[in-house]
């Protein structure tokens, strides 16, 4: 069995904008993604951080091929899973699960819990009603909820109940793998504790491998085994989560670490203060994407498109200058 | 409550039971604020009872000529104790007619709306949900069906079918299907996106199974609406074809070829009973419906009130 779960090489997705006019002649491409390289092993906690808009969450859904990929491949377990056919697609969502960002949106307001969950049974598993309703009860215990939560609507339930809700959905059917979408931004920072935790709790107990997305630098530090750096649809770092905090490369990782407000306001650390917006993913920076704003950019940054270059133990940076 | 077993204790509405017989509940209190919309509903209601039960109300029959004593028709009588609503110039009782007239139109109306209804959230489910190609073939028929003018289309066929309470019914459904499937495409192409919708896809459900299970129940609202709209059209476009003589046939009785007799300049200066009462029928049911869409999209929508 090899280390690696999952394997993820030159990953592109882009949507098309507007209807680019006649037969999509001079379409343009939101380029959301745009060539990513990365592998996630086995039992880890991957954490993948950036802003807003920088393709996070169309990663985490290519890789479950919620959005189509434009290029690239994604090995599950050596199985490019882009190329599976729709009927070996079904059998491979057992393993591959999700848990989104709201839980309100999160939960169809039209079925009872016991619905909501029951139906990764009904769509793998032939189970009389009686037996589903027991495993689904029994999911309910597991991630802190009560049996007899299951004939409630979503509705009665506070959003951390939700959250729980949506990942006893996602575990119903013992995936290997878990993507975490945003899973604890919409909920308030005590419930947050609450749920990352139990997160933790049910990835020792149930063997998971999580890619956990956030812009919540703390939370991914907390949870993490490995974190990734995304800016503009590429990934401009990975490393140990240690080794990342403590020895931040790249110059956009740097200023999003010295973004982090300090427990202990009298150890100051300087801010670095990015200049400028995001370049839209339309039309991105030829050479590296982050020269634009990057107080280090020097003419090569413009012509050349930095490698992504491992520094040794696995830290890797996309940066000429380093 | 207990101490030890959840760590968030209980739902914080666990006193509040059955979610969707309380947003019944909830909607029907909103439905209630609108007089108008609370108006229609009576109206219909009256309306219906009365159809249904046409054949025990009705005092005369609404088919034949009525002989008086005298042995004569009673053409065109004015409305009296014994015709309440007066007689029309073949000497049939207009009331009796009107409540006979009342079956047609809402069996027109019902037929022809579950027809267009049921075709439009098929195709429309089938262009929002899968895309591409389908989206593409299923809204240029669209395009092609809303351009033409239905009213001619409908005269044309049923003058060269044979003109029927049938045909005008598969006729009207047929054509009026189009609103429907833009507005579930445009709904499905908002609702697919919502997570739930693609925790299901996650999951591995059936896309059949996700149309039917998660996206169509929650976009009944805006269905129902559209549906109780269209009805009021479509009782509308019978009464117009009627009218016209190319939609429900004579003996039988539809407010439309009732109020055919108005071309007459002589019924119509002198003769007001044979059709004010099909002409006031007719506007109050459309009225009437009307008011009902418009009540319910306030009330199962708060968010849209106002839009029209």
């Amino acid at each position: 069995m090899s280390e690696h779960l999952l394997e993820i090489k030159g990953l592109k997705v882009h949507f098309p904008t507007g209807d680019g006019g006649w037969f999509g002649r001079g379409r343009q491409y939101v380029k959301a993604v745009d060539g990513l390289d990365f592998s996630i092993r086995r039992g880890e906690t991957l954490g993948i951080v950036g802003e807003s808009g920088c393709g996070k969450s169309t990663t985490g859904r290519a890789l479950l091929r919620l959005v189509p990929a434009t290029e690239g491949q994604v090995l599950f377990e050596g199985r490019n899973i882009l190329r599976a056919s729709s009927g070996d697609m079904r059998g491979l969502r057992r393993e591959m699960q999700i848990i989104f960002q709201d839980p309100y949106a999160s939960l169809d307001p039209r079925m009872t819990v016991g619905g909501i969950i029951g139906e990764a049974f009904k769509a793998h598993e032939r189970l009389s009603s009686r037996e589903r309703e027991e495993q689904v009860q029994e999911l309910l215990s597991f991630v802190g909820l009560r049996p007899e939560h299951i004939r409630r609507y979503p509705h009665e339930f506070s959003g951390g109940q939700r959250q729980r809700i949506g990942i006893a959905r996602a575990l119903a059917l013992r995936p290997k793998f878990v993507v975490c979408d945003e899973p604890v931004s919409a909920l308030d920072v005590s419930i947050q504790a609450q749920v990352v935790n139990l997160m933790k709790e049910l990835q020792q107990k149930l063997e998971l491998t999580y890619l956990f997305i956030s812009h919540d630098l703390r939370v991914v530090k907390h949870i993490s085994d490995r974190v990734g750096v995304m800016y503009l649809g590429a990934m401009v770092e990975i490393a140990d989560k240690r080794e990342l905090y403590a020895n931040p490369q790249h110059p956009y990782t740097r200023a999003l670490l010295s973004a982090i407000p300090q427990a202990n306001p009298s150890r100051r650390r300087e801010r670095i203060i990015l200049q400028g917006d995001v370049p839209s993913p339309v039309n991105p920076p030829s050479g590296c994407r982050f020269r634009t704003r990057c107080p280090e950019a020097t003419e090569r940054c413009a012509l050349e498109t930095p490698a992504f270059k491992d520094l040794g133990g696995g830290h890797r940076v996309a940066c000429h200058y380093r | 409550m207990g101490w030890t077993t959840t760590p968030e204790g209980a739902a914080p509405k666990s006193s509040r039971s059955g979610g969707e017989g309380s947003m019944v509940f909830q909607a029907w209190r909103r439905y209630k604020k609108n007089k108008l919309a609370v108006f229609g509903l009576g109206f219909m209601v009256l309306l219906v009872l009365i159809s249904i039960l046409a054949p025990l109300l009705a005092p005369h029959d609404p088919f034949s000529s009525i002989k008086n004593e005298a042995g004569t028709l009673d053409i065109m009588a004015k409305p009296s104790q014994e015709y309440l609503l007066g007689t029309d110039s073949l000497g049939r009782d207009v009331l009796s007619r009107l409540m006979y007239a009342g079956r047609v139109s809402l069996s027109v109306g019902l037929v022809s709306v579950t027809i267009s209804t049921v075709l439009g959230v098929l195709l429309g489910a089938l262009a929002g949900y899968y895309g591409k190609w389908t989206d593409s073939v299923i809204m240029r028929v669209v395009d092609v069906v809303y351009c033409f003018p239905v009213m001619f289309l409908i005269i044309t066929v049923s003058a060269l079918l044979k003109p029927s309470m049938f045909n005008v019914m598969i006729i009207i459904g047929l054509v009026s299907w189009v609103g429907t499937a833009r507005l579930v495409r445009g709904e499905i192409l908002r609702v697919r996106e919502l997570e739930y919708v693609q925790a299901s896809k996650a999951l591995g459900v059936r896309s059949f199974t996700i149309i039917v299970r998660h996206i169509l129940p929650n976009i009944m609202a805006p269905i129902l609406v559209q549906a109780t709209l269209m009805t009021a059209d479509a009782i509308l476009t019978e009464a117009a074809l009627s009218f016209l003589g190319v939609g429900v046939q004579q003996p039988t009785p539809s407010w439309g070829n009732m109020l055919n007799e108005a071309m007459s300049i002589m019924v119509l200066r002198f003769k007001y009973w044979i059709w004010l009462y099909p002409g006031l029928a007719i506007l109050l049911t459309v009225l009437s419906i009307n008011f009902i869409g418009d009540g319910l999209r306030d009330a199962l929508d708060p968010k849209l009130k106002g839009r029209k």
